[in-house]
């Protein structure tokens, strides 16, 4: 029977470039209408699954499917249900806007109305329409990227791949870009991203899995991932350095750090309720005065560090 | 949505056909907005002419038979090699599409694979063709003068496309060799420089030390414009036009299967 809640199913995928082995047996699943982050470092990994994944590459071993299609034997059943949009924006600089999405969407086998239709919805949607008929080649990077989108969607296919799609990317036009994919998420598009920022995963995704090396070292939702990791962090401001010193004392081991310069500390808590509780009372009773008061709940930045072991690095992908 | 979307169910193979010409429209768009590469389509075949008749004319036409101009010698021969420079610009554009990553744009569609270099060769010819009008124009200016038929000139026209269509391919398959768009244009002169100057497009290989001449007269840029230059000048075409066309098919018979292999192997890893 095929499993048709999962879109993408990944068994036990294996690909090498001579003895550099880039996947060492990656399983994923993703359901219907979710979002997917594969989230790792460069050189994860994270491309080379996607390119697989899109038909560009032929893996070593491993099955994959999407939509029920297999990728090795059904590739064009899979390519009319994918987009694609890759790390540099494939997208043609001499073409204008415009042109690039038609010649896609008849690429897709859109009748001619039905592309230049499309189009202009799409330019319209993406904040493209004043730049519609400039050629590529005179866009800024995030209008790039998001043509580079609007051109995988052009189709309305019901999965998409996103291979690191803000990276390079300025704050502004990334929230852009995110505020798109939600949308496509809303409307009840399966998308399989890739990113080495952890608060995209942590924004965008329903499930992320994290791989390093080639393989899949962790998964679950970002609040699973982080309940792996650790323990709320609870950080006080006080009126000044005396008070911080005295309630620094106060609170002794379980003081993580202080920056007197703030006037802050952080203290490590086990049960959120009943510590805080306990910590407050301790301070009322020292008559020492709360500025501010947040609890932190541990970021994906953490997870990954203690799963990896590393900082993200800056070494060259390979692809 | 607002937009309801309706897809074209042809068969597989009008469905190729379709992807091909979307792709030769895209090709060609690209000609028309790469302004350089067609002010150079424009102005390179004129300067050649001018340059090759009035600096060689003077010398060379005393090796010609009776009665040939120089001009009327020289035209077979630089229109076969501006048509063969042409044909180069295939590499680039290939070479261009493969470093852009826009070719794995089009391979995640469901769309023919060939469709990309088709485009490019066939948006090649539509150049070298204009190429090729504006050189014999300027000809007709400086004094060429033909005898050859309207039936003659179609006979060149159909020996010239498929020269062109030949080189256009071999030079896709540079384009997939090479290993950068800097890299390509040199592969490119350094295959079509020796082949058209070491044949009989700029002088009678008749004067040619005796390796050379073995070399130029069996190689196809010869047979090409010796058939071209029998048609232009009302001379028997002898065995030339078979030839040619000949070598054409055995080029484009090796070098699609090979384009299209190397396409599907490089586009892959």
């Amino acid at each position: 029977m095929p499993d048709t809640d999962h879109v993408i199913q990944v068994k036990n995928l294996t690909k090498s470039y001579g003895a550099n082995e880039v996947l060492k047996g990656v399983d994923l699943q993703v359901r219907r209408g979710t979002m997917l982050a594969l989230l790792g470092p460069n050189g994860a990994g994270k491309t080379t699954t996607v390119r697989i994944l899109s038909t560009l590459l032929r893996a070593d071993g491993g099955t994959v499917t999407v939509e029920g299609h297999d990728v090795l034997s059904e590739p064009d059943k899979v390519r009319s249900v994918i987009g694609l949009t890759g790390q540099s924006a494939a997208v043609d600089e001499l073409l204008t806007g415009r042109e690039n999405l038609e010649m896609m969407g008849r690429l897709y086998r859109l009748t001619k109305n039905s592309a230049r239709e499309r189009a202009q919805e799409l330019l319209e949607d993406f904040d493209l329409v004043a730049a519609a008929d400039r050629t590529a080649k005179t866009y800024s990077g995030g209008m790039r990227r998001r043509l580079d989108l609007a051109v995988s969607l052009i189709a309305t296919p019901p999965v998409i791949f996103l291979d690191e799609p803000t990276t390079g990317l300025d704050p502004r036009s990334r929230l852009a870009m995110w505020s798109i994919i939600k949308k496509l998420l809303a409307d009840g598009t399966t998308i399989l991203l890739t990113t080495q920022y952890l608060e995209e995963a942590d924004q965008l995704a329903d499930q992320i899995v994290v791989i390093d090396g080639g393989k899949v070292i962790a998964e679950g939702t970002a609040t699973e991932l982080k309940s792996k990791v650790g323990k709320d962090r609870l950080e006080l401001t006080f009126e000044n350095e005396q008070a911080l010193n005295k309630a620094t004392e106060l609170l002794g081991k379980n003081v993580v750090s202080s920056n007197p310069k703030t006037s802050s500390l952080t203290i490590i808590i086990q049960e959120t309720n009943k510590d805080v509780r306990s910590t407050l009372e301790k301070l009322e009773v020292a008559k020492l005065k709360i500025e501010a008061m947040e609890i932190h709940k541990p970021t994906l930045d953490d997870v990954f560090l203690s799963l990896t072991g590393k900082q993200k690095d800056t070494n060259k992908e390979t692809k | 949505m607002a937009v309801k979307l309706e897809f074209e169910h042809k068969p597989a193979p009008l469905q190729s056909l379709n992807d091909s010409l979307i792709m030769i429209k895209r090709s060609s768009r690209h000609i028309l907005r790469n302004t350089d590469q067609l002010l150079g389509a424009f102005f390179q075949p004129i300067m050649f002419l001018v340059l090759f008749a009035s600096v060689f004319g003077g010398a060379i036409s005393k090796a010609l038979p009776h009665g040939v101009s120089y001009l009327d010698f020289l035209m077979a021969g630089i229109i076969v090699q501006t048509v063969a420079f042409g044909s180069t610009t295939t590499s680039l554009g290939v070479c261009n599409d493969l470093q852009k990553g826009i070719v794995d744009r089009f391979r995640s569609l469901p769309m023919s694979n060939l469709a990309v270099l088709n485009g490019h060769v066939v948006s090649d010819l539509f150049r070298n063709a204009i190429s090729t009008i504006v050189m014999l124009l300027t000809g007709l200016v400086i004094g060429f003068r033909s005898s050859a038929s309207v039936m003659d000139w179609l006979t060149i026209a159909g020996i010239l496309v498929l020269f062109t269509l030949a080189f256009s391919w071999v030079s896709a398959v540079l384009g997939l060799l090479a290993k950068s768009v800097e890299g390509v244009q040199w592969l490119g002169f350094v295959f079509v420089f020796p082949l058209t100057f070491a044949s009989s497009a700029f002088v009678p290989t008749e004067g040619m030390n005796k390796v050379l001449r073995a070399f130029a007269e069996n190689q196809p840029i010869t047979q090409i414009v010796n058939a071209v230059r029998a048609l232009i000048l009302g001379r028997p075409i002898g065995n030339y036009g078979w030839l040619a066309v000949a070598w054409s098919l055995g080029i484009l018979v090796v070098s699609v299967p090979l384009a299209a292999w190397l396409f599907r192997r490089k586009t892959t890893q």
